[in-house]
């Protein structure tokens, strides 16, 4: 295989092993995650994908009992180092969760909320802040639905307009990679469509990493897509490559719906 | 069809029967409480007025108002909450946002509980032991306080462990992807939402102090003083003490003074309840989500 320029990749995964305390979640994760586009992840429930990505961001950390060797380069730095600032990893990678998970605060300070944190120290005056919020929730679709109701909580509007609200809040601190762990999986099919179209918006400006165990999902939404099995990468391609002439027969078997 | 058989009707008459009983006992719990404020009002309710609540006691407290007591009390009570509310709130933020579960935490949280069962004279005698005596404070107010922050504190921290824990998780995890650190968390989303629920253990709180004596008889409170107290270095009657004192220690004291002192230290406590859970109210209805 030739390889690209590094330059090409936002995420660069050099022989990544995971353990939950002794089990052993990934297996010599190799992947490469291009800029600018959107990548599908998909694969069986418990084959690890959300582990993978809450890997990317140093989410999984937090439980303590993680062990990770290997190497994930994000935008040619090893996240994985030592002397790396998490709190800057975590800016440049927003995450957006499967149930949409605003903060129990207006419609306005959710926006707000990244921005104020990483933008302190520099002036911003109260005319900048309206800016941020009306260009955030301008870029998410939401803008003409929510501009009359900024201070209404955040928590009363519908899923479907919570989840563009958590895409919406991770803008405005900029971040280069976007990962979604099923986006959709909460919303109805209109919901989903309208977030599907947001997401496809999204593309360029952001990397983006989506897990779905919605096939069509993938298919139509995604440009690259990553089969996983059993904590393993079984297959990286094209989207329509990989379900139209899968190289491996796992990757068969599972868009067939032959596994559960 | 649809018709009731006989089992249903017979569930019907047990459910009924249920009911009624588990009513009846939730009557008969109000019922001390209403015949305890009604005795008081009873008995004690002519002898309020504002001189009774604005002056001093004479003849030997047989006599007069009751105002360095009530003014003793409210002292006493802001001082302890001063202390107990700031170390239990910090104490709490310790126990569940940062330390982990380990054998230092299991510790602190058995401390915790034991703490909540020792007897009240036995806080008395630590307070006497500790800031009278091993500090140097002397009996006074401050003294007084500390003792019975001591006391309250495991209220405090019980009460706000369980508010924070009851703010989701989703919320701490958001933040931090956001890359907000603990701290940050903590004081933007977690503590804002688990505000009402401190309140409550601060209620408690608040009740249980007023009401203390044992604990504030040896360290700070004195049977009558001629003066109010100036600083938190000084001795000061309480309603508590004061109460236990004319009817116990002073012969010949009408029977309408003590019921009247009783009323006072329950109208008291009842004020700062109705007032914090007011607070409350309007803090839940702020809450957004
Ligand atoms: N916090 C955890 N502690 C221990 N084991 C875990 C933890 N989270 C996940 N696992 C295990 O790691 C494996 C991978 O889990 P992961 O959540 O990454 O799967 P997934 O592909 O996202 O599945 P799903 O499609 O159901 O979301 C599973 O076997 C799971 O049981
Ligand atoms: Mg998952």
């Amino acid at each position: 295989m030739n390889s690209p320029a590094r330059d090409d990749y936002a995420v660069h995964t050099v022989m990544l092993n995971l353990w939950y305390g002794t089990f052993q979640a990934l297996f010599d994760i190799n992947l490469d995650v291009k800029k600018g586009i959107i990548t599908s992840l998909i694969g069986p429930s418990g084959c690890g994908k959300s582990t993978y990505l809450r890997s990317v961001n140093r989410i999984n950390e937090r439980l303590g009992y993680v062990r990770t060797e290997g190497t994930i380069e994000v935008l040619g730095k090893n996240i994985l180092d030592a002397n790396v600032e998490i709190l800057q990893v975590r800016k440049q990678i927003g995450m957006v969760f499967q149930r949409p998970n605003p903060l129990p605060l207006s419609i306005r300070d959710n926006i707000l909320f990244g921005h104020n944190i990483h933008m302190r120290g520099q002036k911003s005056s109260k005319f900048d802040r309206e800016d941020v919020v009306e260009s955030a929730l301008r870029r998410v679709l939401l803008w003409d639905k929510v501009k009359d109701r900024l201070q209404r909580k955040a928590t009363e509007l519908s899923l479907e307009e919570q989840q563009k609200l958590c895409i919406a809040r991770l803008l405005p601190v900029k971040p280069a990679v976007l990962l979604m762990d099923e986006p959709c999986s909460a919303l109805d099919p209109k919901g989903t469509e309208a977030v599907e179209e947001l997401i496809w918006e999204l593309r360029g400006d952001f990397t983006i990493l989506i897990v779905t165990h919605n096939m069509a999902q993938a298919r139509r939404a995604s440009e690259e897509c990553i089969f996983m099995l059993m904590g393993k990468v079984i297959e990286h391609g094209a989207t329509e490559e990989v379900f139209l002439t899968p190289r491996q027969s796992e990757t068969a078997d599972y868009i067939e719906g032959r596994y559960g | 069809m649809f018709a009731a058989t006989e089992l249903n009707q017979r569930d019907k008459n047990t459910q009924t029967l249920f009911r009624m009983g588990f009513m009846l006992v939730t009557a008969l719990l109000i019922l001390p409480v209403l015949l305890i404020l009604a005795t008081l009002v009873y008995k004690g309710g002519s002898i309020i007025s504002a001189e009774f609540l604005f002056g001093d006691p004479t003849n030997g407290m047989r006599e007069g108002g009751i105002f360095p007591a009530l003014y003793g009390t409210v002292w006493l009570v802001a001082v302890a909450l001063l202390v107990s509310v700031p170390l239990g709130v910090a104490a709490a933020v310790y126990l569940s946002e940062y330390a982990g579960d380990n054998w230092f935490t299991r510790v602190i949280n058995l401390a915790i509980i034991n703490l909540a069962g020792v007897p009240s004279i036995v806080h008395a005698l630590f307070g006497v032991g500790a800031f009278v005596l091993f500090f140097g404070i002397g009996t006074s107010i401050l003294a007084a306080s500390l003792t019975l922050a001591i006391m309250t504190l495991p209220v405090v921290i019980v009460a706000t462990r369980e508010s924070l824990q009851a703010v989701p998780r989703e919320f701490r995890e958001a933040c931090w992807n956001m890359g907000a650190t603990r701290w940050q968390t903590i004081r933007r989303v977690v503590l804002p939402n688990a505000v009402s629920g401190i309140l409550t253990g601060v209620i408690l709180e608040v009740s249980r102090t007023t009401g203390e004596t044992a604990p504030i008889m040896f360290t700070g409170a004195a049977f009558f003083l001629p003066f109010l107290p100036e600083s938190v270095f000084d001795q000061t009657m309480a309603l508590s003490l004061h109460l236990y004192v004319i009817t116990t220690q002073v012969p010949g004291v009408p029977e309408a003074l003590p019921f009247g002192v009783a009323l006072v230290l329950i109208g008291m406590v009842l004020l700062m309840n109705s007032f914090s859970i007011a607070l409350r109210m309007w803090l839940r209805g702020r809450k957004k989500w």
